[in-house]
């Protein structure tokens, strides 16, 4: 008996669970409402105000994702050499904060950016200017930030302690500096956790809603908006499944950056 | 002063992790219902919070779907590990690419495919459904968790063990699980949390009396959301933040020990 | 770490076995009754008094939207004795055949249904066979006195230039489109496609004004002195001066949306008679009471009119006469509006 069996159970979940339905949003978006074949569906990306959703939502998730990867390194870096480095601590302390519902979490954030809102409150009060972001973009994209943080700091992480320390003081005995035994070792090294931090990271973002209605003031308009909009208000299915179809392709990009840098999931995020 | 700049850098971070959940908490022990002005302290909203059955329920479900989803997923999850690691290189490939789809596919579109799967085979939406639903987003966690433990098992053990002429499942439990143990355990917390947290497919995909605390709060939003469900955020949060401290200490005592 | 993920596994199962219990001490001795409601829109402890009262059992499902009840409905995913829908809705349900019609003789109190009302629910539902209203309201402008010195009466201000960045609008496409039609002048209900495009352009022209598009979170940001004024509906209005004494609502004169929220019997439903129950119970007079006082969304219930604030929850009857009801348009004039809406949002 081969070992591959015990697999089945995943396989079935896998095919019951993810294809057919993947299947049937397929079938939605190449039929309209009477059922015939078409592509239009799938076409209506490049309309206007689709492409513009789809441009805006690329921009933010990439910033976003800079940023995350800008704050994560150097805390992983710093986490990897200090006490607290703990792997349970590490867990406890980034996953912590998801045992509060998400909804609540950011609209907490509105509450705290409003014009007249907490920190604007508190800027006031020691005297400085206050900070006009909430209805921004660059709200979305410190909700975002928000969001997808612990899912980059994590695999970076893991990537990072998983460096022998040998290897990196044997650079340094044959002459290395801080900044050549980071761009020779350290990060090449942690590639797979990179690539799988920033995957984590920029494909949620990317089809977001709730962050750019509540962090947004609703004037943010990304793809995610619109495909959840043809889904509820505009009730067009079809559509909403054809535009989906479209982020497939981000989805299959990502897939294929795993694949490529991360074949051993040594960068995962736990 | 480097170590003060780091330190410095990391609370900033936690700071912004934990900001909007500390004012969640303050605001559940306002008196007044909104959000924006403080009206005095009160207890009021914890009171509500035990006398309302919906909620109660809701707390239950989330509860239960979560134990099950997330202990369904480990299960099949490992099982997945080992039956993956038995394939050819290309195979593999090919499976773990498709287990990274739920990860990645936006909540809404899973959701409403899962639904209209349902409906299409005839399932009527109930229990059931949320918890097959929550179990195919949690396998993804399991299986990222528990395959690099796995890549990094020595396979001779297993065989020595074999060959020690213990039975394939003995030495499976007494020698490969015990390593891949760590692993398992955050694949199964991940899980529990994820399905904690998720609105989307829950609520695509339940049936008749099934609330969770996350589609109570979303049913919420057309009145405005009661405090009482910062209350009950507030308790579940200092509950698990408490179970994980003591996990924690304990674990960490147990490694001294064993040093 | 092995015992201690036991005790946390533990914990929770004792959790939920605990807080089950608590939820299911009785299957109730006449059955069970399945109600599918708009979150937190009647209070609680009517529930237990339901039960009291006719023995039956009450589960209550809840969602945020029409749009999300809709499908579930509609393809009969889970098996609800009595829904809560708002007007449109209604009418769509009744269009596709999804509603049964109310036996008047099981709820005697359908009497006490406000005349005021009975206009407006015959637009959508013609002799109010299939639905009885639980709670109505019309959309206004609210606005703080500190940011706002003249006296508003006119959806006009709302493109006035002082307030820019000051404005808070719904979320929500056909609010939106209500506000440009009666300002322009047209029916709410128009599928006329160059009226939708010239009231595009006139949304896209006031753009520039918006703080931000919010629906329930907009009584928030009033409260907290973020915007000068507001769309919002009548129901928001007691509650938000409760918290801040500077803001005041007004009905522009050139009308605006009356909305009614429903209950209605669903085909589908395997109660009926607990459902015709559950109807009678809530429009009687006491409940009436308990849930304006929990909501302080205006019900539609004569016994209980005195306690409605004239101005805000009971306009005139002049007023009344150039306000409208939201219309199910159907399918292509919802693609039409859905594709400049877009447009709009894109701007």
């Amino acid at each position: 008996m081969s070992k591959k069996i015990f697999s089945g159970p995943f396989l079935a979940f896998m095919l019951c669970g993810t294809i057919i339905p993947l299947g049937v949003i397929a079938y939605y978006g190449i039929t309209d409402r009477s059922g015939a074949f078409t592509f239009e569906n799938i076409k209506a990306i490049t309309t206007g105000e689709h492409w513009e959703a789809l441009m805006l939502a690329l921009m933010l998730a990439l910033i976003s994702t800079v940023i995350c990867l800008l704050i994560a390194f150097p805390l992983g870096l710093i986490l990897k050499d200090s006490k607290l480095g703990k792997k349970g601590f590490m867990v406890f302390i980034f996953i912590l904060p998801m045992w509060m519902n998400f909804l609540l979490r950011t609209m907490a954030w509105q509450v705290l950016l409003e014009k007249n809102g907490i920190i604007n409150q508190v800027l006031g009060f020691i005297g400085l200017p206050s900070l006009h972001i909430i209805n921004t973009p660059a709200a979305v994209v410190l909700g975002m930030v928000y969001d997808y943080l612990p899912f980059m700091i994590l695999p970076i992480y893991n990537a990072l302690i998983k460096i022998d320390k040998n290897v990196i003081e044997a650079a340094y005995d044959l002459g290395a500096g801080f900044r050549q035994v980071l761009q020779k070792v350290i990060i090449p090294l942690s590639v797979p956790g990179i690539v799988s931090g920033i995957t984590m990271g920029f494909v949620p973002s990317l089809t977001t809603f709730a962050v750019s209605n509540i962090l947004g003031g609703g004037k943010v308009n990304l793809i995610g908006n619109i495909i959840e909009h043809e889904f509820t208000t505009g009730s067009n299915w079809n559509l909403g499944a054809g535009l989906s179809l479209v982020m497939m392709i981000f989805i299959v990009i990502s897939m294929a950056l795993i694949e490529k840098f991360d074949r051993n999931g040594e960068g995962n995020i736990i | 002063m480097k170590k003060v700049l780091k330190g410095i850098y990391l609370a900033l971070i936690i700071l912004f992790l934990y900001l909007p959940i500390f004012t969640l908490m303050v605001l559940s022990f306002n008196e007044g219902k909104t959000m924006n002005a403080w009206t005095g302290f009160s207890f009021r909203w914890y009171r509500e919070m035990f006398s309302n059955r919906t909620i109660m329920e809701a707390l239950g479900n989330t509860l239960t779907i979560a134990f099950w989803a997330a202990a369904a997923a480990t299960v099949v999850g490992v099982m997945a590990c080992i039956g993956l690691n038995a394939m050819k290189e290309k195979h593999r490939s090919f499976f773990m690419g498709l287990n990274n789809i739920p990860l990645l596919n936006a909540d809404i579109v899973t959701g409403i495919s899962l639904m209209l799967s349902f409906l299409l085979f005839g399932i009527s939406l109930n229990y059931g459904t949320v918890l097959f639903a929550h179990i195919t987003f949690c396998i993804p966690y399991v299986i990222l968790s528990v395959m690099p433990k796995f890549r990094q098992l020595e396979n001779h053990t297993f065989e020595a063990a074999l060959d020690l002429g213990a039975s394939p499942a003995y030495a499976f439990f007494k020698v490969v699980l015990p390593d891949i143990m760590p692993g398992i355990i955050s694949g199964f917390l991940l899980s529990f949390t994820m399905s904690v947290d998720d609105f989307v497919i829950t609520h695509f995909t339940r049936g008749a009396g099934i609330n969770t605390l996350s589609t109570l709060v979303y049913s919420q939003v057309k009145v405005g959301i009661r405090p009482t469900l910062y209350a009950l955020s507030t308790v579940i949060f200092a509950a698990v933040f408490v179970i994980l401290i003591l996990v924690n200490i304990i674990s960490n005592k147990r490694e001294e020990k064993r040093a | 770490m092995k015992k201690f993920l036991c005790v946390f596994m533990t914990l929770i199962l004792c959790l939920g076995a605990f807080t089950g219990c608590g939820g299911s001490k009785s299957s109730g001795e006449n059955g069970t009754l399945y109600v599918y409601c708009f979150g937190d829109y009647f209070d609680p402890d009517l529930q237990y008094e339901f039960e009291e009262k006719t023995g039956y059992k009450l589960v209550v499902d809840l969602f945020d939207t029409n749009e999300e009840m809709y499908p579930v409905i509609k393809n009969n995913t889970a098996d609800y004795d009595v829904i809560c829908a708002s007007d449109y809705m209604i009418e769509k349900l009744i269009s596709e055949d999804l509603l049964d019609e109310i036996n008047y003789d099981n709820v005697p109190n359908a009497e006490n249904v406000a005349d005021s009302i009975k206009p407006f629910m015959e637009a959508f539902d013609p002799g109010m066979k299939h639905s009885l209203p639980h709670t109505w309201g019309t959309y206004g402008i609210m606005y703080n006195k500190s940011m706002v010195d003249e006296e508003i009466d006119s959806w006009d201000v709302l493109w006035d230039q002082n307030y820019k960045d000051k404005i808070v609008m719904p979320n929500s496409l056909r609010e939106c489109y209500m506000i440009a039609a009666k300002k322009l002048g047209y029916s709410m209900n128009t599928a006329d496609e160059s009226q939708i495009q010239e009231m595009t352009q006139i949304l896209i022209d006031q753009k520039p004004l918006v703080y931000s598009f919010a629906n329930d979170s907009a009584r928030e940001i009033m409260i907290g002195d973020s915007a000068a004024m507001a769309v919002i509906t009548s129901g928001e209005v007691i509650y938000s001066k409760e918290y801040n004494e500077n803001l005041e609502f007004v009905i522009p004169k050139e009308g605006t949306e009356v909305w009614t929220d429903c209950w209605a019997i669903p085909k589908a439903a395997k109660n009926k008679e607990a459902a015709e129950a559950w109807i009678n119970f809530m429009l009687d007079g006491d409940t009436a009471e308990t849930n304006f006082e929990y909501l302080t969304y205006a019900i539609p219930n004569k016994l209980i009119a005195d306690k409605m604030d004239e101005a805000v929850l009971n306009p005139s009857k002049d007023l009344l006469d150039k306000c409208e009801t939201l219309r199910n348009l159907g399918a292509e004039a919802d693609d039409i509006y859905s594709r400049y809406w877009k447009k709009y949002k894109a701007e």
